[in-house]
């Protein structure tokens, strides 16, 4: 075997390495010093971070399985700062009394799943994509029930565990026929036996099952139920990381699934099938999150209706799609960690989770109704912020398309966008303009939950505004056109 | 008589259905487990069945069923650690105690 092909997975290198150093100092330094781990955790990714920008290799490894591509790599560079922004904002809680004894715990697993969120965006075979996946969603259960002393955290943990493994069932059972079907796991010689052989019924059968499957990590609406639920029981640092980090996997996972291995098929089968989820997610999921009272619960609705949002990105398959989805996940990572910064700031000092707890919270700490508002009006896409350019590009991207149909699903995620302006807008009205007798009093957060909001205030900020970050995904997205080959 | 690749793909279809089943109906959370086994464990038969009667010549069905074999060991090892969590905060392993957070 030649060993050489190692260096053309150097990311994933990379990150081992973070990982076997954090979990070397975890183990071997005296019980003194491992206050610092979080912080040591938080430095070394920032550096695997940095250095990321100089690993350039390109290409694929073992036979075809594992590929690095323009976009593969933006698109680890992305998750790679929303995870260091979860990690500098978790540093408080992480050294808090009841975590102290577990926090080498909590970085390991975390860096596991990111691992294992790698492998899912380089994998071009499904043994490695399930793997992959495998990687990313059991160590996610572990630090779902990371609150030993909390029952929620149990009951979100048994939940999200049973079906995690109900998904990835129904996703293996959809990969047995594609491979009955076409006698290979391989996604480029998939490709070509599904084009050379048309679309039978149970290839669309099979399809139905690998987008239920992936539909269920990315929580679109029929298989969205899990969700709140895990989203509110879990540790807020945990909740923030399943929001962004994994979804964001997910979506560019399933682009290059339908688009890479079932793009022939795309006006036959799974066109309609999105259309479907996309509308009945961004709906249900705005629905929902009006009448929820508790704030975590109420981003995980969010978080779904989002989601609805990227996989217009999705259903666009093109390159400007493909462009627009991962500005979209760069924005979405800002935007959502800015406002899970701010509700496990309030929580780790006050306990309180409610949306009516927030009641005059400008009065008290200004800052964090700014940071707040901030992150809710990207959210909802208000012009000057990232979230309104997030939105713009991704629609733009689905027009590209050109079908009426698709001009139907873009008009159906406007007028969905106005409904959840009024939900957003809810939290902003409570912390600015609704009083209550027990406010939340003013309190100091701790440095790295600032440093962390402050980062995702300027991204919230900027990344809109500084045109070159689109610019240069679309270029990635271009380098990368092979992807779109089958459907041109 | 001939045994024909049918034989094998409908006592494991009706496993994955009887799965899908115990996995909706069942109140116990380790009769619920056990649901998801039957439904991982079909979904091997129908590989190695794949592999042994259309692609004789090659290895990979074999290959995945090996992995999914793990993945399904790790899975079941680490829910039954959640379960045992769960008995630990309420006594029980019944599913329907699981109420405190919904809708």
């Amino acid at each position: 075997m030649d060993y050489s092909q190692f260096l053309m997975m150097p990311q994933e290198l990379g990150l081992l390495v973070v990982f076997l150093l954090v979990f070397l100092f975890d183990t071997f330094m005296p019980k003194k010093s491992l206050g610092a781990l979080p912080v040591f955790t938080s430095v070394l990714f920032g550096a695997f971070t940095l250095a990321n920008y100089f690993l350039l290799a390109r290409g694929t490894a073992f036979s075809g399985m594992f590929e690095t591509s323009a976009t593969t790599f933006v698109m680890k560079a992305i998750l790679n700062i929303g995870m260091l922004i979860v990690l500098v904002q978790s540093i408080k809680w992480s050294n808090s009394e009841f975590q102290a004894v577990r926090r080498g715990e909590y970085y390991e697993l975390l860096l596991t799943t990111l691992f294992g969120m790698y492998l899912m965006i380089s994998a071009r075979h499904f043994l490695l994509f399930v793997i992959g996946l495998e990687t990313a969603s059991l160590p996610l259960a572990a630090l779902v029930a990371f609150n030993k002393n909390r029952y929620e955290s149990h009951e979100a943990a048994a939940k999200y565990m049973f079906t995690a493994i109900f998904s990835s069932a129904i996703f293996m059972l959809g990969l047995s026929f594609v491979y009955g079907l076409t006698g290979s796991m391989y996604f480029g010689d998939i490709a070509a036996r599904v084009l050379a052989g048309g679309n039978s019924v149970l290839l669309i059968t099979a399809l139905a099952f690998v987008i239920a499957g992936v539909g269920f990590k990315l929580s679109l609406v029929p298989f969205h139920l899990w969700t709140a639920d895990v989203y509110q029981g879990a540790p807020t640092a945990v909740t923030s990381y399943l929001s962004v980090i994994s979804k964001g996997a997910a979506a560019y996972a399933f682009l290059i699934i339908l688009v890479q291995v079932f793009g022939s098929v795309y006006s036959a089968a799974w066109e309609w099938m999105l259309y479907a989820l996309i509308v009945l997610t961004i709906t249900l999921g705005n629905l929902f999150a009006i009448r929820q009272r508790n704030i975590k619960r109420f981003l995980a609705f969010s978080s779904i209706s989002q989601a609805g949002y990227i996989m217009l990105g999705v259903v666009a398959a093109n390159e400007l799609g493909l462009a627009s989805l991962m500005f979209y996940v760069l924005v979405y990572i800002v935007s959502n960690l800015a406002a899970f910064g701010v509700v496990s700031a309030i929580e780790n000092y006050s306990g309180k989770v409610s949306i009516d707890d927030y009641n005059g919270l400008y009065k008290t700490n200004p800052r964090l109704a700014f940071t707040m508002m901030l992150a809710m009006f990207s959210l909802a896409g208000i012009p000057p912020f990232a979230g309104f350019f997030s939105k713009f590009f991704i629609f733009v991207g689905a027009l590209e398309t050109g079908s009426v149909a698709i001009y139907v699903l873009v008009l159906i995620a406007l007028i969905n966008t106005i409904v959840s302006l009024y939900y957003y807008l809810l939290v902003v009205k409570a912390m600015f303009i609704r009083q209550d007798d027990c406010i939340i009093p003013t309190f100091k957060s701790a440095c790295s939950e600032r440093i962390a909001m402050t980062a995702c205030t300027l991204g919230i900020i900027l990344i809109g505004i500084a045109s070159c970050i689109y610019t240069f995904l679309v270029e990635a997205a271009n380098a990368d056109n092979l992807i779109f080959g089958l459907l041109k | 008589m001939e045994i024909t690749m049918l034989m094998y793909l409908i006592p494991s279809l009706i496993m994955f259905g009887c799965g899908v089943y115990g996995f909706i109906t069942r109140k116990n959370m380790i009769a619920i487990l056990i649901s998801l086994e039957l439904m991982l464990n079909s979904v091997d038969i129908n590989f190695t069945v794949f592999n042994r009667y259309l692609f004789p010549g090659q290895m990979e069905g074999m290959m995945f069923t090996l992995f999914a074999i793990g993945i399904a060991a790790a899975e079941t090892a680490l829910a039954i650690a959640i379960v045992i969590n769960v008995f630990r905060a309420v006594k029980k392993v019944d599913i329907r105690e699981l109420t405190k957070m919904k809708f």
